[in-house]
């Protein structure tokens, strides 16, 4: 088996990550006039099925407490935030986006990245984790902001559609939402606004998913885990707007150019693979590098669709708005839909996007979200003969990543990998002769 | 006649074996690893070179593997020992499906295809529970060596039920039996039951399918043996070379690379090939 090349160091390019830091660095300073200068009112959503575009016709400002959380983690300063929840309570195995976040709200809310503001509004659209719920009744126990729980039924149908009765429950409480908005704002919802951002919405949809579509080609012109999650924060903090939706424009362009070029992330793609689980944050380069040190390349990631299911064919519709966010908050985005639709996600990808392996990031602090992740190692391994890796370490607490431990298993994935390739080559070479 | 070495530099034990290319072990050394993980694979490779009566130049190819492969700084490739003990466990025992190995911090389990090749592979995740360093202190605590407690271990009448696989916790649990009057041989049956227990249903993961050859530091424990074979039903492979199954693994891949001359520098593939 040959050696693996020694340390291929990943850098970000092209247009989309400058574009993305700009774009990001204008919110990210929204936020600070916000919580500083009392510019505008902040609503807290979490990522998955995020209806931002009920907040953005009010001209309220979406506030994700996960990305604040996940951007701590990213620049090391995570640690201290979670500690200071543990030291009034919280416990070590409690998640650590909670706890980073709580931190935060303990003190004044400054990170390096932004002044976080207090909410208005807290809009928890998840209810699928327990613990999130009581994350937003703590916020809204701190802050003195108001709470509302939108209560969105799990795809607990095996054929992973939801009823018509879902849907209607699920309209009926965005319409409290609608008039909770309008006593926080004081103006009425303008229809015709709402339409125009969810039509926005649908295009950004649209891009999106054919830019997910790009990295069916060999080789895949980005790494649609590592490099996806650049082109995340604008998909749920600025979708529905011009300026995201440009952005999107933008990337599609440079990655139709690269596909033209048979220009990938890496210097040399030699394995494609579908991870599942979202990344180490805090140590999101070393874990892109033990990848990379092999050539390996995502071409997929269940990650990149926590927040929502573009790829499948979902689009928002501005005649249906209402609807159109229901169906995307019930039906299409990872977290609310259940296992077996999941796997067939996962399934989907590794023939689709033909991918050689699948590699599954288990999350120390989120049970609820690797719960089944061991059932799904043994299914993708056994059942469909597909190579699977499972690691674990955190999201945000970098007590649990082991660079050592990780380090040994993607090796030993990698060289496994590579030994089967060089067999196979053979026997078609014995064939052949 | 063509050499290569392989070195298993592991958390608690740095191993290295020589072979000629007639596969055949002709050095081999065992030493602590302790704090200075480069001068311990220096140590352990030069120990064996003596023991085999070689000079450093006559060996053409070292790979290195363990936790310090990287250390092995006079290695010409790396591999982890997840691959090396697939290698190892089939050159001594071909019909070799699964391997066991339990070593200081690790407790891991391989499928192994026909040719060697790791088809899947499951380890312990961030916790010595089912590893040597477990038995270490249950020894401790009793006041033993680690190479008495296996024989021991088989004289228990009535093994105690353990109630913690933590590796920390054990030396508590063993104190409370102890307080209680429990035999010690029921006590070492017990905690070898115990991580039998665990590394098997580590192992289950990846489906254990015979022959099973059992691999690392605690395979030379015939308690751990026994406890793994009553469990599983069935006899395990082991070998005297058991403990050094990963540098011989690493020295089989490091041989084929010589033999291949991939990797090699002009003038030694040139010796090679003449």
């Amino acid at each position: 088996m040959a050696q693996a090349a020694e340390a291929v160091k990943t850098s970000y390019q092209g247009q989309i990550h400058l574009l993305q830091k700009e774009l990001m660095g204008n919110y990210f300073n929204q936020l600070t006039r916000c919580a500083e200068q009392g510019e505008g009112k902040a609503a807290y959503m979490l990522i998955s099925g995020n209806p931002v575009e009920l907040i953005l016709a009010f001209d309220l400002i979406p506030v994700y407490p996960e990305i604040n959380a996940l951007q701590l983690a990213v620049k090391k300063v995570a640690l201290p935030f979670i500690q200071k929840a543990e030291e009034i309570g919280y416990s070590m195995d409690n998640c650590a986006y909670v706890k980073a976040d709580v931190g935060l709200f303990l003190g004044d809310r400054k990170t390096p990245f932004a002044t976080i503001p207090l909410p208005s509004l807290i809009l928890c659209n998840y209810v699928g984790c327990n613990v999130y719920l009581q994350w937003f009744e703590h916020l809204a126990e701190y802050s003195n902001g108001t709470l509302y729980n939108l209560d969105i039924p799990f795809m607990r149908d095996p054929s992973g559609k939801p009823s018509p009765e879902d849907v209607t429950y699920v309209v009926r409480q965005l319409e409290e939402v609608i008039e909770l908005c309008e006593r926080i704002t004081g103006k009425k919802l303008d229809y015709a606004k709402l339409k125009r951002i969810v039509a926005l919405s649908g295009e950004t949809g649209e891009m999106w998913s054919r830019i997910k579509a790009l990295t069916k080609h060999v080789p895949s012109p980005f790494d649609c885990y590592f490099d996806s999650v650049t082109m995340m924060a604008p998909l749920y903090c600025l979708r529905g707007t011009e300026e995201g939706l440009r952005f999107f424009e933008v990337a599609l362009k440079e990655m139709e150019e690269k596909v033209q070029m048979g220009i990938g992330p890496l210097p040399e793609e030699r394995f494609r693979f579908v991870i599942e689980g979202p990344p180490p944050w805090p140590y999101l380069r070393v874990f892109r590098d033990l990848f990379a040190k092999w050539g390996a390349v995502a071409v997929a990631s269940t990650y990149s669709t926590v927040g929502g299911l573009w790829e499948f064919g979902f689009r928002h519709d501005p005649n249906h708005p209402l609807e159109s966010i229901a169906a995307h908050m019930l039906e299409w985005n990872l977290t609310n839909r259940n296992f077996l639709q999941r796997y067939e996600q996962i399934r989907r990808y590794v023939e689709e996007w033909s991918a050689d392996a699948l590699v599954i990031h288990s999350v120390k602090s989120c049970r609820l979200f690797s719960a089944g992740q061991g059932d799904m190692r043994e299914y993708f391994t056994k059942e469909l003969g597909i190579p699977t890796l499972l690691v674990e370490s955190d999201i945000e607490d970098p007590r649990y990543f082991s660079e050592a431990q990780m380090k040994n298993r993607i090796d030993a994935f990698f060289e496994s990998l590579e030994h089967r390739k060089i067999l196979h080559a053979a026997s078609a070479e014995g064939r052949r002769t | 006649m063509i050499y290569a070495a392989g070195v298993d530099v592991g958390s608690t034990q740095t191993k290295a074996t020589i072979i000629n290319d007639k596969l055949e072990i002709v050095g081999r050394s065992l030493i602590d690893t302790g704090a200075n993980v480069t001068r311990a694979a220096e140590r352990s490779f030069a120990e064996a070179l003596a023991t085999a009566g070689l000079k450093r130049e006559d060996v053409v190819y070292v790979v290195g593997t363990g936790y310090g492969r990287y250390k092995v700084t006079f290695g010409d490739a790396q591999i982890t020992e997840i691959s090396c003990h697939a290698r190892g466990a089939s050159y001594l025992f071909p019909a070799t499906r699964t391997v066991i190995d339990m070593g200081g911090q690790d407790a891991k389990g391989i499928k192994v295809g026909e040719g060697g090749e790791v088809k899947d592979f499951v380890m312990n995740d961030k916790c010595a529970a089912g590893t040597g360093r477990f038995l270490a202190n249950a020894a401790e605590a009793l006041g033993l060596s680690l190479d008495e407690i296996g024989k021991l271990s088989l004289q228990a009448k009535n093994p105690v039920r353990l109630t913690t696989v933590c590796t920390v916790f054990v030396e508590s649990d063993i104190m409370s039996y102890l307080a209680q009057g429990k035999k010690i041989e029921d006590i070492l049956g017990g905690v070898h039951s115990a991580i039998a227990a665990r590394t098997i249903s580590l192992v289950r993961r990846v489906g254990i399918e015979e022959e099973v050859t059992f691999t690392g530091g605690v395979s030379r424990n015939i308690g751990m043996v026994r406890a793994l074979e009553e469990k599983l039903g069935m006899k395990l492979n082991v070998s005297p070379e058991s403990h050094f199954v990963g540098a011989l693994g690493a020295s089989l891949f490091a041989l084929e690379r010589a033999v291949k001359g991939t990797g090699l520098k002009d003038e030694v593939r040139a010796g090679v090939e003449t």
